[in-house]
Protein backbone atom coordinates (compact mmCIF):
# COMPACT_ATOMS: atom_id res chain seq x y z
CA UNK A 1 0.00 0.00 0.00
CA UNK A 2 1.17 3.52 -0.71
CA UNK A 3 -0.47 6.73 0.47
CA UNK A 4 -1.16 9.59 -1.93
CA UNK A 5 -0.08 12.59 0.12
CA UNK A 6 -1.04 16.24 -0.35
CA UNK A 7 2.46 17.70 -0.84
CA UNK A 8 3.91 20.90 0.53
CA UNK A 9 2.67 23.73 -1.70
CA UNK A 10 4.54 26.57 -0.01
CA UNK A 11 4.85 28.15 3.39
CA UNK A 12 1.57 29.25 4.91
CA UNK A 13 -0.50 26.80 2.85
CA UNK A 14 -1.80 24.21 5.30
CA UNK A 15 -4.71 22.75 3.37
CA UNK A 16 -6.32 22.57 -0.05
CA UNK A 17 -9.66 21.50 -1.45
CA UNK A 18 -9.86 18.49 -3.71
CA UNK A 19 -11.45 19.88 -6.90
CA UNK A 20 -11.72 16.54 -8.68
CA UNK A 21 -10.26 13.07 -8.98
CA UNK A 22 -8.94 12.13 -12.42
CA UNK A 23 -9.15 8.40 -11.58
CA UNK A 24 -11.70 6.20 -9.87
CA UNK A 25 -11.32 3.51 -7.24
CA UNK A 26 -10.18 0.36 -9.00
CA UNK A 27 -8.39 2.18 -11.84
CA UNK A 28 -4.85 1.18 -12.70
CA UNK A 29 -2.38 4.02 -12.30
CA UNK A 30 1.30 4.53 -13.00
CA UNK A 31 3.82 6.38 -10.91
CA UNK A 32 3.76 10.05 -11.91
CA UNK A 33 0.18 9.97 -13.23
CA UNK A 34 -1.88 12.96 -12.18
CA UNK A 35 -4.54 11.44 -9.96
CA UNK A 36 -6.37 14.43 -8.58
CA UNK A 37 -6.51 18.22 -8.69
CA UNK A 38 -6.49 20.30 -5.52
CA UNK A 39 -7.12 24.00 -5.27
CA UNK A 40 -6.09 26.78 -2.92
CA UNK A 41 -7.55 30.28 -3.12
CA UNK A 42 -5.83 31.18 -6.41
CA UNK A 43 -4.04 28.08 -7.62
CA UNK A 44 -4.87 24.60 -8.76
CA UNK A 45 -2.32 21.83 -8.40
CA UNK A 46 -2.30 18.34 -9.86
CA UNK A 47 -1.20 15.65 -7.41
CA UNK A 48 0.81 12.76 -8.83
CA UNK A 49 0.73 9.07 -7.98
CA UNK A 50 3.76 8.15 -5.84
CA UNK A 51 3.69 4.55 -7.08
CA UNK A 52 2.14 2.31 -9.71
CA UNK A 53 -0.78 0.08 -8.85
CA UNK A 54 -4.52 0.35 -8.47
CA UNK A 55 -6.40 3.10 -6.65
CA UNK A 56 -7.68 1.26 -3.58
CA UNK A 57 -9.57 4.07 -1.88
CA UNK A 58 -10.22 7.78 -1.86
CA UNK A 59 -9.78 9.38 1.55
CA UNK A 60 -10.61 12.99 0.64
CA UNK A 61 -13.47 13.23 -1.83
CA UNK A 62 -14.11 16.02 -4.35
CA UNK A 63 -15.21 19.15 -2.56
CA UNK A 64 -13.56 18.15 0.72
CA UNK A 65 -10.49 19.76 2.28
CA UNK A 66 -7.24 17.88 2.79
CA UNK A 67 -4.34 18.82 5.02
CA UNK A 68 -0.83 19.29 3.66
CA UNK A 69 1.01 16.08 4.52
CA UNK A 70 -2.28 14.25 4.90
CA UNK A 71 -3.53 11.24 2.95
CA UNK A 72 -5.76 11.91 -0.06
CA UNK A 73 -6.07 8.31 -1.20
CA UNK A 74 -4.39 4.90 -1.11
CA UNK A 75 -2.71 2.95 -3.90
CA UNK A 76 -2.59 -0.83 -3.79
CA UNK A 77 0.70 -1.86 -5.38
CA UNK A 78 0.30 -4.82 -7.72
CA UNK B 1 17.12 30.49 -17.04
CA UNK B 2 15.80 31.42 -20.50
CA UNK B 3 12.25 32.37 -21.44
CA UNK B 4 10.59 33.01 -24.77
CA UNK B 5 8.03 35.79 -25.16
CA UNK B 6 5.05 35.12 -27.43
CA UNK B 7 2.31 37.53 -28.44
CA UNK B 8 -0.84 35.72 -29.51
CA UNK B 9 -2.86 38.88 -30.18
CA UNK B 10 -6.64 38.43 -29.97
CA UNK B 11 -7.28 34.74 -29.44
CA UNK B 12 -10.23 32.55 -28.51
CA UNK B 13 -10.09 31.71 -24.79
CA UNK B 14 -10.33 27.93 -25.13
CA UNK B 15 -7.79 27.92 -27.95
CA UNK B 16 -5.41 29.76 -25.65
CA UNK B 17 -6.01 27.14 -22.94
CA UNK B 18 -5.18 24.31 -25.34
CA UNK B 19 -2.03 26.08 -26.53
CA UNK B 20 -0.95 26.61 -22.94
CA UNK B 21 -1.41 22.92 -22.15
CA UNK B 22 0.85 22.01 -25.07
CA UNK B 23 3.44 24.45 -23.80
CA UNK B 24 3.24 23.02 -20.30
CA UNK B 25 4.06 19.61 -21.79
CA UNK B 26 7.00 21.17 -23.64
CA UNK B 27 8.35 22.77 -20.47
CA UNK B 28 7.88 19.52 -18.52
CA UNK B 29 9.94 17.90 -21.30
CA UNK B 30 12.76 20.38 -20.61
CA UNK B 31 12.15 23.27 -23.00
CA UNK B 32 12.42 26.82 -21.73
CA UNK B 33 9.44 28.66 -20.29
CA UNK B 34 7.06 30.98 -22.12
CA UNK B 35 5.75 34.43 -21.30
CA UNK B 36 2.59 34.86 -23.33
CA UNK B 37 0.57 38.00 -24.03
CA UNK B 38 -2.90 37.98 -25.53
CA UNK B 39 -6.40 39.40 -25.36
CA UNK B 40 -9.76 37.67 -25.46
CA UNK B 41 -13.20 38.56 -26.74
CA UNK B 42 -15.66 38.95 -23.83
CA UNK B 43 -15.70 35.74 -21.80
CA UNK B 44 -16.43 34.81 -18.22
CA UNK B 45 -14.23 32.11 -16.77
CA UNK B 46 -15.28 30.17 -13.72
CA UNK B 47 -12.35 29.00 -11.59
CA UNK B 48 -12.42 25.98 -9.30
CA UNK B 49 -13.77 28.01 -6.38
CA UNK B 50 -16.65 29.47 -8.42
CA UNK B 51 -19.80 30.19 -6.44
CA UNK B 52 -23.10 30.63 -8.25
CA UNK B 53 -23.82 33.84 -6.31
CA UNK B 54 -20.80 35.42 -7.98
CA UNK B 55 -22.89 35.71 -11.17
CA UNK B 56 -25.14 38.74 -10.70
CA UNK B 57 -27.15 38.08 -13.87
CA UNK B 58 -28.72 34.83 -15.11
CA UNK B 59 -26.35 32.74 -17.19
CA UNK B 60 -28.68 32.79 -20.20
CA UNK B 61 -28.89 36.60 -20.13
CA UNK B 62 -25.10 36.80 -20.00
CA UNK B 63 -24.75 34.57 -23.05
CA UNK B 64 -27.39 36.65 -24.87
CA UNK B 65 -25.07 39.63 -24.43
CA UNK B 66 -22.48 37.72 -26.45
CA UNK B 67 -20.35 36.85 -23.43
CA UNK B 68 -19.22 33.21 -23.43
CA UNK B 69 -18.90 31.29 -20.14
CA UNK B 70 -16.31 28.58 -19.50
CA UNK B 71 -15.37 26.52 -16.47
CA UNK B 72 -11.59 26.39 -16.24
CA UNK B 73 -8.88 24.59 -14.29
CA UNK B 74 -7.41 27.57 -12.48
CA UNK B 75 -7.77 28.66 -8.89
CA UNK B 76 -10.19 31.36 -7.85
CA UNK B 77 -13.80 32.30 -8.58
CA UNK B 78 -15.28 34.08 -11.62
CA UNK B 79 -13.54 36.71 -13.70
CA UNK B 80 -14.15 38.53 -16.95
CA UNK B 81 -11.79 38.79 -19.89
CA UNK B 82 -12.42 41.30 -22.66
CA UNK B 83 -10.54 43.32 -25.26
CA UNK B 84 -8.29 45.91 -23.66
CA UNK B 85 -7.41 43.55 -20.83
CA UNK B 86 -3.86 42.25 -21.22
CA UNK B 87 -3.68 38.56 -20.40
CA UNK B 88 -0.28 37.42 -19.19
CA UNK B 89 0.11 33.66 -19.20
CA UNK B 90 3.27 32.32 -17.61
CA UNK B 91 4.49 28.81 -18.36
CA UNK B 92 7.29 28.46 -15.85
CA UNK B 93 9.04 25.56 -14.16
CA UNK B 94 8.49 26.25 -10.46
CA UNK B 95 11.05 23.61 -9.56
CA UNK B 96 13.49 26.50 -10.00
CA UNK B 97 11.46 28.69 -7.61
CA UNK B 98 11.38 26.57 -4.47
CA UNK B 99 8.09 24.88 -5.40
CA UNK B 100 6.20 27.53 -3.51
CA UNK B 101 2.81 28.55 -4.90
CA UNK B 102 2.33 31.39 -2.43
CA UNK B 103 5.70 32.96 -3.23
CA UNK B 104 5.08 32.53 -6.96
CA UNK B 105 1.74 34.35 -6.75
CA UNK B 106 3.35 37.08 -4.62
CA UNK B 107 6.10 37.55 -7.21
CA UNK B 108 3.60 37.84 -10.04
CA UNK B 109 1.67 40.42 -8.05
CA UNK B 110 4.91 42.26 -7.33
CA UNK B 111 5.62 42.56 -11.06
CA UNK B 112 2.11 43.97 -11.56
CA UNK B 113 2.55 46.48 -8.71
CA UNK B 114 5.93 47.58 -10.14
CA UNK B 115 4.43 47.89 -13.62
CA UNK B 116 1.58 50.08 -12.44
CA UNK B 117 3.98 52.23 -10.43
CA UNK B 118 6.02 52.84 -13.58
CA UNK B 119 2.85 54.14 -15.22
CA UNK B 120 2.18 56.43 -12.25
CA UNK B 121 -0.44 54.27 -10.53
CA UNK B 122 -0.08 53.39 -6.85
CA UNK B 123 -1.31 49.82 -6.40
CA UNK B 124 -0.89 47.14 -3.75
CA UNK B 125 -1.39 43.42 -3.36
CA UNK B 126 -3.55 42.21 -0.48
CA UNK B 127 -2.42 38.73 0.56
CA UNK B 128 -5.74 37.39 1.85
CA UNK B 129 -7.62 38.68 -1.21
CA UNK B 130 -5.07 38.08 -3.98
CA UNK B 131 -4.81 40.26 -7.04
CA UNK B 132 -3.76 43.89 -7.21
CA UNK B 133 -5.81 46.79 -5.88
CA UNK B 134 -5.70 50.56 -6.14
CA UNK B 135 -6.06 51.84 -2.58
CA UNK B 136 -7.00 55.40 -3.59
CA UNK B 137 -10.20 54.21 -5.24
CA UNK B 138 -10.55 50.86 -3.41
CA UNK B 139 -10.85 49.15 -6.77
CA UNK B 140 -9.24 46.07 -8.23
CA UNK B 141 -7.12 46.38 -11.36
CA UNK B 142 -5.38 43.01 -11.78
CA UNK B 143 -6.87 39.54 -11.34
CA UNK B 144 -4.77 36.44 -10.83
CA UNK B 145 -5.32 32.71 -11.03
CA UNK B 146 -2.96 29.87 -11.89
CA UNK B 147 -2.80 26.16 -12.50
CA UNK B 148 0.19 23.89 -11.88
CA UNK B 149 1.07 20.50 -13.41
CA UNK B 150 4.25 18.70 -12.39
CA UNK B 151 5.32 22.02 -10.88
CA UNK B 152 4.97 23.87 -14.19
CA UNK B 153 2.64 26.87 -14.02
CA UNK B 154 0.02 28.01 -16.51
CA UNK B 155 -2.73 30.64 -16.61
CA UNK B 156 -1.64 33.90 -14.93
CA UNK B 157 -2.97 37.44 -14.71
CA UNK B 158 -5.41 39.79 -16.38
CA UNK B 159 -4.35 43.44 -16.30
CA UNK B 160 -7.08 45.93 -17.08
CA UNK B 161 -5.31 48.30 -19.43
CA UNK B 162 -8.08 49.74 -21.63
CA UNK B 163 -10.85 47.28 -20.70
CA UNK B 164 -14.51 48.23 -21.13
CA UNK B 165 -15.39 47.91 -17.44
CA UNK B 166 -19.17 47.85 -17.89
CA UNK B 167 -19.20 44.07 -18.36
CA UNK B 168 -17.86 43.57 -14.85
CA UNK B 169 -21.35 44.50 -13.64
CA UNK B 170 -22.34 40.93 -14.59
CA UNK B 171 -20.25 39.41 -11.82
CA UNK B 172 -18.69 39.73 -8.40
CA UNK B 173 -15.09 39.71 -9.65
CA UNK B 174 -13.23 36.85 -7.94
CA UNK B 175 -16.27 36.53 -5.66
CA UNK B 176 -15.48 39.87 -4.04
CA UNK B 177 -17.72 42.87 -3.45
CA UNK B 178 -15.29 45.11 -5.27
CA UNK B 179 -15.42 47.33 -8.32
CA UNK B 180 -12.87 46.99 -11.07
CA UNK B 181 -10.82 49.75 -12.62
CA UNK B 182 -8.36 50.05 -15.48
CA UNK B 183 -5.15 51.90 -16.21
CA UNK B 184 -7.02 54.00 -18.80
CA UNK B 185 -9.72 54.94 -16.30
CA UNK B 186 -7.18 55.96 -13.66
CA UNK B 187 -4.90 57.83 -16.06
CA UNK B 188 -7.84 59.27 -18.02
CA UNK B 189 -6.34 58.33 -21.37
CA UNK B 190 -5.86 55.14 -23.40
CA UNK B 191 -2.66 53.30 -22.61
CA UNK B 192 -0.37 51.70 -25.19
CA UNK B 193 -0.68 47.94 -24.89
CA UNK B 194 2.75 47.56 -26.49
CA UNK B 195 4.33 49.73 -23.80
CA UNK B 196 2.67 47.65 -21.10
CA UNK B 197 3.95 44.43 -22.69
CA UNK B 198 7.50 45.80 -22.96
CA UNK B 199 7.49 47.03 -19.36
CA UNK B 200 6.01 43.77 -18.06
CA UNK B 201 8.70 41.76 -19.88
CA UNK B 202 11.47 43.89 -18.40
CA UNK B 203 10.10 43.79 -14.84
CA UNK B 204 9.26 40.08 -15.02
CA UNK B 205 12.81 39.36 -16.18
CA UNK B 206 14.18 41.27 -13.17
CA UNK B 207 11.90 39.79 -10.52
CA UNK B 208 12.12 36.17 -11.76
CA UNK B 209 15.76 36.46 -12.82
CA UNK B 210 15.15 35.05 -16.30
CA UNK B 211 16.79 35.91 -19.61
CA UNK B 212 14.35 36.74 -22.36
CA UNK B 213 15.51 35.06 -25.58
Amino acid sequence: MMDIILPELGEGITQATVACWHVQVGDKIHVGDEVCEVTTDKATFNVEAPASGRLKSITVKSGQDGLVGGVLGIIEQL
Amino acid sequence: MDMIVEDWGMVDYMTACQRQKRMVDMVIAGQCGRLIFCEHLPVLTLGRLFKQESLLVAQQAIEQKGVAIHSVDRGGDVTLHAPGQLMVYVILDLNFYQRNLKKYLERLEQVAVDLLRDFGILAVSIPDKRGVFVPMSLRKIVSIGIGVRKWVSYHGLGINVNTDLSLFSLIKPCGLDVQMTSMAQLLQHPVSMEQVKRKWTQLFSNVFKVDIV
